[in-house]
């Protein structure tokens, strides 16, 4: 299946004229990669207001399309077709641009995420820091807007959210040098294939703190309960988009969505070995069983394990929303500065020596090499 | 070098914390507030000029209208203050459904502000599970009285009829496949009686249910513990009352220092907290949730064994059966006049309070021996405590000024009139 469609690809891009080549390779995957995504981040949409329905003894939407199911697309021609009402007071241009500041990181930090064995749109040598790099952009978005809408509740939501990313950066960033310690490479590919063998072989055993730290400040990263204090509902209504409207608005919050995504992939990735099967490895399932036409693919390391594990991530975070009470501005400060650093840099040496001392399961294959 | 001043803020009227129609005028040093100056009126609606435009039965459903979510409580407080200047006796059962559904309203009116309260701290969850149990009381609120909130229920002389032998059911429609109405109508099977003590018997292990969620929550800890400290002394010079007073370690509780209707009677313990803060309030408030609960059972206990009438027989007050105007001259005679007219009461000025589940709510009735009282005062709790939000709030954070507009459990209905 996967072949045919492959030949059939590299076919349909061999009969264009040889400039065009590459471009037209580069940007059929980069729809291979986008369409799915927006659809995913519609429908994760549907899938928070459901689950936490069912959490808070409700049914969630059920309107629209069996069982709710068309409620993105509702909601998508609704956003589409309401004005954007810009502010008098405002600086137009950074107005309009800061939700497209937020959003094209969140989208273009997925070219170096890896699918499937050789499956990413670019395997760059750099790519832990190129994500880092290029998810730190996407606040620049939320304090541009808050700045630009020249709005008291906007510019103390834009204040917070500043402050904030600063110090969880710092945390995230620390545990992702764990990782780096735990496998010896920038290369995402490489960081999943370190994680090779079985379940005991993935790093969230080894670098348990780090995974979740690393969660933990993903969850404050992309702004979500119990750390929304940018956007605070009940404190300073809706933060810094509280000026926007239509598209704008529905730009800033597949953004959201879209951070959310992207977080748990890097979580599943490089704490949960990516593709890689739970079972397969560990002599618990027969051999036998992957031998199996489908149901030996469906046990075996594939994408859909990575997808299962993104899932899992996610209803993390509806989990966290509808459970936690808010945290204020300057306690998760506190969190961030005197908790989480603090025990990323202690168990960056942790794993500094495990590493050293080529600790089984995960060191001992040649460690730093 | 420029000159630093601080940050005003406009906070409400149209704000997801303001608890209907507050307005703050927030002066703040970046985060912290530095002045808070609460705006009120939004909500005037003149209810003690309109009493006095009315014949003194007429008034009662303004009253629900004050605190529109303790309602009975307020009515309670009116009838009260026509009775004492009337000088009537109210029957004992009657006296025991007015504790029974005075006690019900405190549930309903801490559940509601359980579930703003941790709306407003940014616990979404409670507030659905809150309203879970707040539709079972409001179905014993559309039982006796026929509405779910406005209810008129209470009436000088007693309360506008007996207990009902049947619960409304759930019917089967669209949305409610018969499986589903069969569990829903199983505790409704009984009376009225029957459904209480179901819930009374099921309540508690929700009100766990909602300790596990917030008591021992680190999060929910650290945003209410150490804000908004009132001293007792303080609390006292500031004019609190009910769980606010309580809170701050002050045992004061009109149904125990200046028992009314058949408080005197029935066993309950008054919560007090220990250093006056949010937290401190919130353990009082869940405590009383608890000991409503408690009184609601022996109330229904009681009521069980002891029927009897539950409004006075004296007809120039309360109006007569229905049945006997058909044949009864006199009767007819009552109605009409009660209907049109009224009754007059005797001159003179009365005070009557009840511990209404924000604290004490009073009015104070003046009559010149009209039908009509010559002037009525509401003594709301509201009011006094809104009084301390500037004190309670400064030097806190943004995020503190919600979870103290919480903490005061302010509803804008009593407070505006």
């Amino acid at each position: 299946m996967f072949e045919l469609i492959l030949t059939i690809w590299q076919d349909a891009i061999a009969l264009l004229p040889d400039v065009l080549q590459p471009f037209a390779a580069i940007i059929s995957k980069i729809v291979v990669i986008l369409m799915p995504l927006i659809i995913c981040v519609a429908f994760l949409t549907l899938a928070e207001r459901k689950i936490i329905g069912y959490m808070q003894v409700r049914i969630g939407p059920n309107r629209v399309g069996p069982r709710g199911l068309l409620q993105p697309f509702a909601d998508t021609f609704k956003l589409m077709f309401k004005e954007i009402i810009i502010p008098s007071n405002s600086n137009k241009f950074l107005f309009v641009g800061a939700p497209l500041i937020t959003f094209a990181p969140a989208v273009a930090a997925w070219a170096v995420i890896p699918f499937d064995e050789g499956m990413a749109l670019s395997n760059i040598n750099a790519g832990l820091l190129y994500v880092l790099a290029i998810t730190s952009i996407g606040v620049y978005g939320v304090i541009i807007a808050g700045w630009a809408s020249n709005s008291k509740y906007a510019f103390l939501g834009a204040m917070r959210s500043s402050a904030q990313i600063v110090s969880y950066e710092i945390a995230m960033g620390f545990a992702l040098v764990g990782v780096l310690i735990a496998s010896g490479s920038l290369n995402m590919h490489e960081i999943v294939v370190a994680q090779k063998g079985s379940v005991l072989n993935w790093f969230a055993l080894p670098l348990f703190p780090l995974f979740m730290v690393y969660f933990i400040s993903g969850v404050a990263e992309t702004n979500r309960a119990p750390f929304d204090v940018a956007e605070g509902e009940s404190e300073i209504v809706a933060g810094f988009h509280v000026e926007y409207s239509g598209m704008a608005f529905a730009v800033f919050f597949l953004a959201e969505y879209a951070n959310m995504i992207l977080i748990s992939a890097l979580a599943a990735i490089m704490f949960l070995g990516g593709w890689y099967s739970p079972l397969a490895g560990l002599g618990v399932v027969s051999d036998t069983l992957f031998a199996l036409p489908y149901i030996g693919w469906a046990f075996d390391s594939g994408f859909h394990w990575l997808f299962f594990k993104i899932a899992f991530f996610l209803l993390m975070f509806l989990w966290f929303r509808a459970t936690f009470p808010r945290y204020r501005y300057d306690q998760i400060m506190r969190l961030g500065w005197k908790v989480f650093i603090p025990i990323t840099i202690v168990w960056l040496l942790v794993a500094g020596v495990m590493v050293l001392a080529e600790i089984p399961p995960w060191f001992d294959k040649g460690g730093l090499s | 070098m420029a000159e630093i001043r601080n940050y005003t803020m406009n906070f409400g009227p149209q704000h997801p914390a303001a608890h209907g129609v507050l307005r703050l005028v927030l002066e703040m040093d970046g985060e912290v507030v530095e002045r808070a100056d609460p705006h009120v009126g939004l909500l005037h609606r003149g209810t003690e000029k309109l009493a006095e435009t009315k014949p003194f039965n007429q008034s009662i459903g303004y009253m629900d209208r004050l605190d529109y979510v303790s309602m009975m409580c307020n009515e309670h407080a009116y009838v009260m203050a026509i009775e004492k200047l009337l000088g009537i006796e109210v029957p004992r059962r009657a006296q025991y459904i007015r504790v029974m559904f005075d006690e019900i309203t405190r549930i309903l009116n801490h559940l509601m502000w359980l579930g703003t309260h941790g709306l407003d701290i940014g616990a979404m969850t409670m507030f659905l599970y809150c309203f879970r149990e707040r539709e079972d009381l409001m179905d014993c609120y559309e039982a006796v009285s026929g509405t779910r909130m406005h209810a008129t229920y209470y009436r000088p002389g007693g309360v506008y009829r007996d207990l009902p032998g049947t619960m409304p059911q759930y019917e089967v429609s669209k949305w409610h496949k018969k499986k589903d109405v069969d569990r829903m109508n199983e505790a409704r099977q009984g009376s009225l009686l029957d459904f209480i003590e179901d819930f009374t018997r099921r309540f508690p292990k929700m009100v766990d249910e909602y300790e596990t969620l917030l008591t021992d929550n680190r999060i929910w800890k650290q945003r209410t513990v150490g804000i908004g400290v009132v001293s007792p002394e303080r609390a006292q010079q500031l004019g609190f009352s009910g769980p606010m007073l309580r809170g701050s370690g002050v045992e004061w509780d009109i149904r125990k220092k200046q028992p009314y209707a058949v408080y005197d009677e029935l066993f309950f313990d008054i919560p007090v907290g220990v250093t006056g803060d949010c937290y401190d309030r919130y353990l009082v408030r869940m405590e009383e949730l608890r000991q409503s609960n408690h009184i609601i059972k022996q109330c229904v206990e009681w009521l069980r064994n002891n029927p009897g009438p539950v409004i006075t027989q004296d007809h120039k007050v309360a109006p007569p059966k229905r049945l006997d105007m058909k044949g009864d001259m006199e009767a007819l005679i009552h109605h009409f006049k009660l209907f049109t007219e009224g009754y007059c009461v005797p001159e003179g000025e009365v005070y009557a309070s009840v511990e209404a589940p924000k604290g004490e709510f009073g009015v104070y009735l003046v009559s010149d021996g009209a039908n009509k009282p010559y002037r009525v005062k509401m003594r709301a709790p509201g009011f006094a405590h809104i009084s301390a939000m500037d004190e309670m709030v400064r030097g806190h954070m943004l995020a503190d000024v919600v979870a103290v507009i919480g903490t005061m459990d302010i509803v804008f209905g009593e407070i505006d009139r």
